[in-house]
């Protein structure tokens, strides 16, 4: 049993706090080895001081039972360590062939060599079975194939280490299994896996051990047979965790929102929803099941009035808002957690109480005659930030510098306190730590209990599984089936997101 | 017969218009597709005319003039390099102070060398025009494109030498690559920094040789009208030719062709039925007109005017 990777005593400080407060861990040669934390554990703090992206202040490093100083990138890749980053780095206007030789071209003369490049590219995809087509341009290839891609630009430069920084993010569970068999493939042909994880399911099916890391300390390392979710999960947030949600059955109430035969066209002017039928209740959620990029940003945006509706008709709680005004549509009575916190659902430089009424700050209780009042947006503020317990330094913070689930409890906040009739919440809990989820799901849980209706859009199908009183898949702009979360499966889901199969529509006259 | 002969005299004079721009606006491609905006060609242009008028004075080499010339770009486009990449400031807003100190650098000098005048004696030596053989004889095609001035044939061949050099070698992958998705090219060990430093540089050698070809030859001296706008017109003719050197080449010669056909109104006669200064306002105008009907579909290199901080997500 020889070590691939060592990392002894590791510790790294960033403006004072400790990322990694010295940590240690070993990595078997030909195993899959994951890191379980949660987000802002350290995981990738570690990772990146592995691949040179950062050093560490204290520690050292032994690959292959020799020790070794990581300056940058360029030494990590020709010590054999390949990563396969969570956000691809591939240059979506360029051929997979030119993104994978990219830094390491084949010449002939003085031109690249693209034939001798393709050839020994289709020898490794072939010998790991990664199925690509080298003339493709990345942005015209599925997401399952821009990972690919990424995979064999690590192997292309010979890599035998390679670390995977949650890699199953942005798959359907079908392209999941066929990642878990592409990495044992790998480990089968000598190489080693680190696989970076918060999700404790594909670390059973996949992984053979597993070191968990919490706050920057490495709390336990220990072999994946002798384990379970419930052990993993406690060790990842460091008390116990109910994975279950406590959902109670609730008779649904009148129709709140119905969108009949909608179309919409997506950015580039192509038609992204072919005609969509949707119904939501008052005191049900229904999720939107499917892979990203099938027209769920476009669904929400037609419904929230920031995209033109080509034809068909939507209509809240008996009013048309078809064409209607963003104002105007949020005033009657949705409110939107948008999917990009960042870029659509707060200013990021402006503060915590500002942020608090973007969507009011011209109404009379914060407006007079065009000024604004600070005194009630303030005490408004400070209202919401004992009601959601928002964790700040003070309702003037900017609401940069405060933590990204905190962030989202202040969109909660604001998105809910108008006592909206339908609630769409996008990815609502996307980049946040398990105790913040819990918090999320159970204001939209609460919202639903009190006879609201609540359109949720998730790429986490068990945020969808869990939460949904129905669940509509989407695919390629159509609603394909929609289903019974007490009937459905996984597999089912992933066959349905993946256009495999065709939905009933049942479950619509319950 | 008529027209066919104005037609013949418009291309003659688009095609010595048009290749001032194909060099600065090829200079403009490298920037650009190295992801750094170079609003600063009109400087470059300025600099280049100045010294190339100075140098060829003091020679009485064209040649020098032009090396000079292409030398006086690379030295101020260090300066947006410097600024833009190392320093990561905004690059419009240095690409106009580019322009600006360009202007007032080579009048102040323009001043100092020739006792306060601000413009430069006029050249005794210019560049000549070549005949090419045969080709030059062909009735129209031949006074067209075949008896006009080397810079002229010498910008073709560096098209093409720029489409092979962006397109096929490891080179021109490597900068497309930086000013596409930098932190991708940074994590399979191509030096960014490096590739951006490079790309303005030679976005300066070009742009100052395109100024130099103006001082040679059309306005045989140098003032602070002999770049007027050209610079601008290149980068627009960057965009309009999709950031690729044959599309450059084509826009160029659109572009040379209607301010041939703008200088050539009065002396054909047009002036009697139309303003002059509406002909005047001409190759703006339809500038205005192509970008915007163009432009929706242009796609430009994704990161040009972003500074990449290395690590920053």
């Amino acid at each position: 049993m020889t070590l691939a990777v060592e990392m002894k005593n590791i510790t790294k400080t960033f403006y004072g706090m400790k990322a990694n407060d010295d940590i240690s861990f070993q990595v078997v040669k030909g195993e899959i080895h994951a890191l379980l934390g949660e987000n802002g554990a350290g995981k990738s703090t570690l990772m990146n001081i592995l691949f040179g992206l950062y050093q560490a202040d204290q520690g050292e490093i032994r690959i292959h039972e020799k020790p070794v100083k990581i300056t940058d990138p360029q030494m990590a890749i020709q010590l054999g360590i390949g990563m396969v980053h969570q956000h691809f780095m591939l240059v979506d206007k360029f051929t997979v062939l030119e993104n994978i030789i990219l830094g390491a071209e084949p010449r002939k003369g003085t031109s690249i060599d693209y034939h001798k490049a393709s050839k020994e590219i289709e020898t490794l995809s072939n010998q790991y079975g990664l199925k690509i087509n080298l003339n493709s341009q990345v942005r015209d290839i599925s997401i399952g194939m821009q990972q690919r891609v990424e995979i064999l630009k690590t192997l292309y430069r010979g890599a035998d280490i390679l670390i995977f920084d949650e890699p199953t993010a942005v798959l359907t569970p079908q392209e999941i299994q066929e990642l878990a068999s592409i990495m044992k493939n790998l480990t089968d042909e000598g190489k080693t896996v680190i696989l970076i994880t918060h999700k404790l399911k594909e670390i059973l099916a996949i992984a053979d051990a597993v070191t968990v890391i919490r706050r920057g300390k490495v709390c336990d390392s220990l072999r994946v047979k002798d384990t379970n979710e419930a052990e993993l999960a406690e060790k990842m947030v460091g008390r116990k965790v109910t994975l279950q949600l406590d959902k109670e059955e609730k008779e649904r109430e009148g129709l709140v929102l119905s969108l009949r035969d909608v179309r919409a066209r997506d950015n580039r002017g192509l038609e992204a929803l072919h005609g969509i039928d949707l119904e939501v209740y008052g005191g049900e959620i229904v999720g939107i099941a499917g892979v990203d990029g099938n027209g769920q940003s476009e669904l929400i945006e037609v419904i929230t009035g920031l995209r033109p509706v080509q034809s068909g008709e939507i209509v809240l709680a008996g009013d048309h808002i078809t064409g209607l005004h963003t104002r105007q549509i949020n005033e009657m009575g949705v409110a939107h957690i948008p999917e990009d916190r960042h870029r659509t659902a707060i200013v990021m430089d402006m503060t915590l109480s500002e942020n608090l009424v973007l969507n009011s700050y011209f109404k009379e209780k914060f407006n007079k005659r065009g000024l604004l009042i600070e005194k009630s947006i303030k005490s408004h503020a400070r209202k919401l930030i004992d009601k959601f317990d928002i964790r700040t330094p003070s309702e003037s913070a900017k609401i940069r510098a405060l933590s990204g689930g905190n962030q989202q409890k202040a969109v909660i906040a604001r998105e809910i306190e108008g006592n909206p009739k339908l609630l769409i919440a996008a990815q609502p809990t996307r980049g946040l730590d398990v105790g913040a989820i819990e918090f999320i799901h159970r204001q939209i849980l609460q919202e639903r209990d009190q006879g609201k209706a609540v359109l949720l859009v998730s790429f986490e199908l068990e945020e969808i599984l869990s939460l949904s009183d129905r669940i509509a898949v989407i695919y390629e702009g159509r609603i394909v089936g929609i289903v019974d979360p007490k009937e459905t499966t996984e597999q089912e889901l992933g066959l349905l997101m993946s256009g495999r199969i065709k939905g009933k529509e049942t479950a619509d006259e319950s | 017969m008529e027209l066919l002969s104005i037609l013949t005299t418009i291309i003659h004079n688009g095609v010595i218009y048009a290749t001032p721009l194909i060099f600065a606006a090829l200079g403009g491609v490298f920037s650009e597709k190295s992801g750094v905006v170079n609003i600063g060609l009109e400087g470059l242009m300025i600099i280049g005319a100045f010294a190339s008028a100075v140098v060829t004075l003091w020679t009485d080499s064209p040649l020098l003039g032009l090396a000079a010339g292409a030398l006086a770009g690379v030295l101020l486009s260090i300066l947006h390099a410097v600024a833009s990449v190392t320093f990561r400031a905004h690059q419009v807003v240095n690409g106009m102070a580019i322009n600006f100190l360009a202007l007032g650098l080579s009048i102040y000098l323009t001043k100092q060398l020739f006792n306060g005048s601000a413009q430069t004696t006029t050249l005794k030596t210019l560049i000549p025009k070549w005949d090419i053989l045969w080709l030059s004889e062909i009735p129209y095609l031949g006074p067209m494109l075949f008896k006009t001035y080397p810079t002229s044939y010498l910008a073709v061949l560096v098209v093409i030498l720029c489409g092979y050099l962006l397109f096929k070698t490891s080179f021109g992958l490597r900068l497309r690559a930086v000013g596409e998705h930098p932190a991708a090219a940074d994590t399979m060990g191509v030096h960014v920094g490096r590739m951006r430093y490079t790309g303005v540089l030679i976005s300066g050698a070009l742009a100052g040789l395109g100024g130099a070809i103006i001082t040679l030859t059309t306005t045989s001296n140098f003032s602070y009208s002999t770049i007027s706008g050209q610079g601008y017109i290149a980068l627009a003719a960057v965009i309009f030719g999709k950031w690729n050197p044959f599309g450059v080449l084509g826009a160029s010669l659109f572009f040379g062709c209607v301010q041939a056909l703008n200088s050539s109104a009065q002396v054909l006669g047009f002036s009697a039925y139309i303003p002059t200064a509406f002909i005047q306002m001409l190759p703006y105008v339809l500038t205005i007109i192509v970008l915007a009907g163009f432009v929706g579909k242009a796609e430009g290199p994704k990161a040009a005017g972003e500074p990449y901080i290395k690590g920053s997500r």
